[in-house]
């Protein structure tokens, strides 16, 4: 493989060197936060990410390894809200401020995601900005840990905070701490979180500080310089061996919370001269419910898929150098106050669902099926026999697309995120809840010649007298797509109980206050991933092989994949071979 | 008995087989290194003792380092193994905690060790307080074990939800399969881990059932074939957390073994070091593949709570904290599309190894740079496999991968690779030190294995480690660990209660318990000791948190009566916390998640310094010759030496070569080399 021509002015030796030692930084801020958060979320699901950004675009330098991957695009756009808001109000910013806020309209994302921006300072200039974000558990609004699937402003998500300064000079407006403590459920667990993300800020610029005095800071300035262009070429050397053109998808969202009718996601890549342009006309307008999400939201969202399709290239600002962006302002990928924007995960994970899809019409052997495609926020809360109030709040999984070198991942954690989730045993003995089931979802995979991996099926029962059940979750209308000829895998199906029967939520996979007594249970049915080429092409044996090990019904092997296997899972191989023939 | 007195040290590794053999009573040591038997490693064992100074009728005890495990698991070649669970949740070990191998790229798969359709369910419930929900019914248990053995199964895992709070259903099927089970191959998994978190516990005692059938096997074979060559003395086996246990714990506890051989190599680092005068350091091991290092911080070893073999393959049992990077000496070096110097994570690994071992390989790797540089000697390759190594492919792999490319010419390109090289080990040095909070001066690195005395100066150069320190012997220093290695029991209990609602008198009698077990496991092993020591440790969090501290007791068996109180629980709960983040949570109720407890058997250590060099050698007498090679851009004339013909307070300036029979120190130009009363070589900056 020829290397790509970038600039060649750096010693290659000592770039190899320095990206090691800068990653380093990032990745040491993450484990500073998720070592000391005090929230679940960030210690345990690491929804998080730090990294060092440009002193005057607030482009991604270099990102941690271990953060959140859509913070990874998203994070740029908080840094240039502080430098805009710097420049508008004409403010000088001095050694030792740190600027807080959660506004999605300037940094992306949702108002759980708390952003802290810190100038960093050499020789008295702006070098460059450390930032850190964290998603808090509780930052106000209607729905106790903020996913609230009926709010129609961003007002009954959570408080919103503008970009403010927390330091000044190295000082603590504690009054800022006030106002934030008080606007939340859990002010300890925030207060906890805010200080593990000041630390990881003041590691971030001591180490920074060390290296720079090693290595020298322009030095340093040009490596990361070089690095971006690097990153930049590689993408363009990738984009350049595709075929030059234009490529189009879609797919959809259930419905916004408010009114039950589906929303569209468009999106057209058109390839022409090592540049890529993702076009999002056609894509629904702003909806009231919470399905919203900004601008900066959206490229963040492309940028995560970019990682996932051509996953050596670094992760800086390069990677979106070569792509153009035509996001329509009215439509629902570029909102502003005060839409609301708390299910923002649903959207991006149909942003990445599409973009999948259209490389697969491109390059086929470079994609995969779709993954689950939905973040299927549950949260149980009540009162225990004492008056104490509990809530039990969880993201749950699914199965990943097939994919060119074989079946998906059975019960595999979002794109958007490398979360992992908390184990059953721990929820049990924190709340009162049972699981009665915890498995994986036969014939939820996709078909294909590589088959989706299984979605899950989680039962749980209740403990005490009274329980409400609150759920935010996607792909109860359609489901998440096969590529190169493979099929869709399951749909998403949440079911409870109702007047002595079953139902389902009438917004298919979101509800609010659904009403439950002891021993009732709840049942989530999660969606598998979408299959990778034609099911004519999986080898039967294999299909014999899922059946015996209950991946696929006897059935499903018949129907979907025209091959006939007993409970057992023996092949019928004559059998087989005339029902493909006549497939 | 008298005569019965030397104790063998035995690695066996992937390549070598390593002895490390000891008299007791005259304090002789002795070594050897013969090529591993991969089918049978008692074979190499067996021929590695035939090359030792005595029969096997003369040893008290053996010492046995493992990796026959590890390579079971990363092979997939444990035995056909069955699970009894829960009704509703035989998917757990498939489901992991819903993660991923990769961030970026969703093209992960995962193959469990034990087959859906070998996953049996049965009723039964026990809830998180310990409730028996729904007992078991022994006849639903047996007809499980009975489908399994006609589905040709040769072990089984027992586990199930909640075990860690109420064995009582566990215990039940267990002795409801082992009625009908044809052999000792049953895993209870809250025998193997009694702690909550379900897919950990059950994956960790999975894995011991997978393992149990190979290692049983293979163990039989060692006893075997050492006592009919002669052995009537001890076989002891060393664990994970760095301790050694009996030949019939391994059987039952196989998945401890898992990091039996690397542990061992951290063992007798710490006592290396200590003797030398040297309690902080980090080892730094170099294979073919692999760059593993450890922190050993006042003589101590930080333990790690679990890790995972393979994505999804989580052991979680304490184990000596191994940090590994792949970055060995046949790490493959090669230029990305963006144009940026790459070294591995693909390995040519030992077959076909790097360019200039001339079986296959043409890709460059570490050791085709050092070779190229001149560090390594060509005509005279350590291990004694090959007759000479191929300098020309060496160099053409790299004109044409990493020279051609980046547009520099072959010695600049290796010189490259090599910093690279070197960049991502300090790296990993710097994640168990800086990272951990701890001030690099105050640390010494310690190379072992192969490799690693090639790279060592660069490294205590880029990341102000103050020296590194050689050991006499680098390529036994697993062999020696295990001949000095105590004996450790390790149990964690999750007892899951507030601190204010602790029964102190079941809690202090469970402590009594769990160490008089320790100590009668001791006293069954017939190993020799000096002391004897527990350590009584508490997981422990405030309420509402998920990562815990982990918290030291400072009370003894003899007096924890009288002397274990809330209020001293707390006090020492607040030392921990307030030493880790540096402030209290004050008003939060503080919560005890598990009691840890380690009970070992202080085994005999011996002097280091009959290692040493002898009265006669000397510097000149060491001195082999010169050769060029090639550092900062330019040639220069380094002097070789034989490494063990140096005397003590020998001082040998860089640039020089030392070469042993198992591996080659470089010390660059800037450095110097002292040769310490042991016989280790300490490396440091000159001092002009």
């Amino acid at each position: 493989m020829a290397a790509v021509d970038g600039m060649k002015a750096i010693d290659p030796v000592l770039l190899a060197v320095l990206k090691g030692r800068l990653e380093q930084i990032a990745d040491e801020m993450d484990a500073t936060l998720f070592r000391s958060a005090f929230n679940p979320i960030i210690a345990e699901a690491h929804d998080a990410s730090h990294g060092l950004y440009h002193a005057d675009t607030g482009e991604t330098l270099i990102q941690g390894k271990s953060g959140l991957p859509v913070f990874v695009g998203a994070m740029s756009f908080a840094v240039k809200a502080v430098i805009d808001k710097a420049k508008a109000e004409n403010l000088t910013l001095k050694p030792g401020d740190v600027f807080i806020f959660n506004d999605p309209y300037d940094g992306g994302t949702h108002l759980s995601d708390f952003k802290l921006v810190r100038p960093f300072f050499r020789r008295g200039q702006i070098y460059c900005y450390l930032a850190s974000v964290g998603h808090w558990h509780d930052v106000g609004g209607n729905v106790p840990g903020n996913y609230n699937p009926v709010a129609t402003e961003c007002y009954q998500e959570g408080m919103l905070i503008p970009p403010v300064r927390l330091y000044q000079e190295g000082v603590i407006q504690d009054d800022i701490v006030a106002i934030l403590k008080s606007n939340s459920r859990l002010p300890g667990s925030l207060y906890g979180d805010l200080n593990g993300q000041i630390s990881a800020l003041e590691l971030g610029a001591s180490r920074l500080d060390a290296l720079l005095n090693d290595y020298g800071d322009d030095e340093i300035l040009a490596v990361m310089a070089e690095l971006k262009a690097s990153a930049a070429a590689l993408m363009q050397s990738y984009i350049s061996d595709l075929p030059e053109g234009s490529y189009s998808a879609e797919d959809w969202l259930d419905n916004d919370g408010i009114t039950d009718k589906a929303l569209k996601i468009a999106l057209e890549m058109s390839l022409k001269q090592g540049r890529m342009t993702l076009d999002f006309s056609g894509t629904s307008p702003a909806c009231d419910g919470p399905v919203n999400i900004s601008r900066a939201t959206c490229i963040a969202a492309c940028y995560v898929a970019l990682k996932h399709i051509f996953r050596d290239v670094p992760a800086n600002a390069g990677v979106l150098e070569p792509i153009d962006f035509i996001i329509p302002e009215d439509s629902l990928l570029s909102v502003g106050r005060p839409k609301p924007v708390g299910g923002y995960t649903e959207t991006i994970l149909r942003i990445i669902d599409v973009m999948f899809v259209v490389m697969s019409k491109i390059a086929p052997d470079q994609t995969n099926g779709c993954a689950y495609g939905t973040i299927n926020a549950l949260s149980l809360a009540g009162h225990r026999k004492n008056g104490a109030r509990w809530v039990m709040f969880s993201f749950f999984g699914g199965g990943h697309g097939g994919h060119p070198n074989g079946d998906g991942l059975n019960h595999g954690n979002a794109p958007i995120s490398t979360a992992t989730i908390p184990p059953l045993e721990i929820l049990e003995a924190a709340y009162p809840v049972r699981f009665t089931q915890w498995a994986l979802r036969p014939d939820s995979g996709g078909p294909g010649k590589f088959r989706g991996g299984c979605g899950a099926i989680y039962e749980i029962e209740m403990l005490e007298e009274e329980t409400d059940a609150f759920l935010f979750g996607e792909r109860g209308k359609v489901a998440p797509a096969g590529v190169v000829g493979g099929k869709n895998g399951a749909l998403n199906i949440f079911t409870y109980p109702n007047g002595g029967g079953e139902a389902h939520p009438p917004m298919v996979s979101k509800m609010v206050g659904i009403h439950l007594t002891e021993g009732q249970r709840i049942r989530l049915e999660t969606p598998g991933g979408g299959g990778y080429g034609d099911v004519n092409e999986r080898d039967p044996a294999s299909v014999a092989e899922d059946v015996r090990l209950g991946y696929v019904s006897p059935t499903a092997a018949r129907n979907d994949y025209f091959c006939v296997v007993d409970t057992h899972g023996i092949l019928d191989s004559a059998a087989t071979q005339s029902l493909r023939k006549h497939s | 008995m008298s005569e019965r007195q030397i104790v063998i040290g035995a690695d066996v590794g992937g390549t070598f087989t390593d002895l490390f053999f000891l008299n007791e009573v005259t304090g002789e040591c002795a070594t050897a290194k013969v090529p591993s038997v991969r089918a049978n490693q008692s074979q190499g064992i067996l021929s590695g003792i035939a090359l030792g100074p005595a029969a096997l009728a003369d040893v008290s005890l053996l010492v046995h380092g493992t990796t026959v495990a590890t390579n079971a698991l990363l092979e997939r070649k444990g035995a056909r193994t069955g699970l009894i669970t829960t009704a509703g949740f035989r998917d757990v070990i498939e489901m992991r905690r819903r993660d991923r191998p990769d961030t970026w790229g969703l093209w992960g798969m995962f193959d469990p060790v034990i087959p859906r359709d070998l996953r049996f369910e049965v009723n039964e419930r026990v809830l998180a307080d310990g409730t028996l929900h729904t007992p078991i019914d022994p006849g639903d248990v047996k007809a499980a074990a009975q489908k399994l053995l006609e589905n040709g199964a040769a072990s089984v895992c027992i586990f199930f939800i909640n075990s860690y709070a109420n064995q009582e259903n566990e215990r039940a099927a267990a002795a409801a399969v082992r009625s009908v089970w044809p052999n000792p191959h049953v895993t209870m998994a809250s025998d193997i881990l009694p702690e909550i978190r379900e897919f950990e516990r059950s994956s960790t005692a999975s894995l011991n059932a997978y393992l149990q059938p190979p290692i049983g096997d293979y163990l039989e074979l060692l006893e075997t074939g050492l006592m009919e060559g002669g052995l009537d003395g001890n076989i002891l086996i060393v664990q994970s957390n760095g301790g050694v246990m009996s030949v019939e714990t391994a059987r039952s506890y196989p998945v401890r073994t898992a990091y039996s051989g690397p542990a061992a190599g951290v063992i007798a680092g710490a006592h290396i070091g200590i003797s030398a005068g040297y309690p902080n350091l980090i080892t730094c091991d170099m294979g073919g593949t692999s760059f593993d290092v450890s922190l050993i911080a006042n003589g101590e070893s930080a333990l790690a709570a679990q890790t995972s073999v393979d994505f999804g393959l989580v052991i979680r049992t304490p184990m000596i904290e191994i940090t590994t990077i792949g970055a060995g000496g046949g790490s493959i070096a090669w230029v990305d599309r963006g144009g940026i110097l790459q070294i591995g994570p693909e390995s040519a690994g030992s077959d076909p190894g790097p360019v200039c071992y001339g079986l296959g390989n043409d890709r460059p790797t570490v050791t085709d740079a050092n070779l190229v540089l001149g560090r390594i000697n060509g005509e005279k390759p350590i291990g004694g496999a090959l007759e000479r190594l191929n300098m020309k492919a060496a160099k053409r792999a790299l004109k044409n991968h990493v020279a051609a490319p980046l547009g520099m010419d072959v010695m600049t390109a290796a010189e490259a690779v090599i910093r690279v090289a070197n960049s991502r080990m300090a790296g990993a040095i710097r994640l168990v030190s800086v990272e951990r909070g701890h001030n690099p001066e105050a640390f010494v690195a310690m190379p072992f294995g192969g490799g690693g005395a090639l790279h060592t100066g660069a490294l205590i150069k880029e990341v102000g480690l103050s020296k590194a320190l050689v050991p006499r012997y680098p390529g036994v220093t697993s062999a020696l660990g295990c001949v000095i290695a105590d004996m450790r029991f390790d149990r964690v209990h999750t007892i899951n209660v507030l601190l204010d609602q602790l029964n102190l008198e079941d809690f202090t009698k469970e402590i009594l318990v769990t160490i008089s077990d320790g100590e009668a496991r001791l006293r069954e092993s017939h190993a020799i000791f000096e002391d004897q020591e527990h350590i009584i440790e508490l997981d422990m969090l405030y309420v509402g948190q998920t990562h815990t501290v982990s918290v030291r007791l400072p009370v003894q068996a003899v007096d924890v009566e009288t002397t274990l109180r809330s209020e001293l629980i707390l006090d020492t709960f607040e030392a921990t916390y307030q030493d880790a983040y540096g402030r209290l949570l004050v008003g939060l109720p503080v919560r005890i998640m598990n009691l840890k407890i380690a009970v070992i058997g202080k085994r005999p250590k011996f002097d280091l310094s009959v290692l040493g060099p002898s009265s006669t050698a000397s510097v000149d007498a060491a001195k082999t010759g010169e050769r060029e090679i090639w550092v900062d851009g330019a040639w220069c004339t380094a002097t070789v030496y034989q490494r063990l013909e140096l005397p003590k307070n020998a001082i040998v300036p860089g640039p020089a070569i030392l070469e042993q029979p198992d591996t080659t120190i470089f010390i660059d130009p800037d450095l110097e080399g002292n040769v310490d009363r042991f016989g280790n070589l300490v490396i440091s900056r000159k001092t002009q």
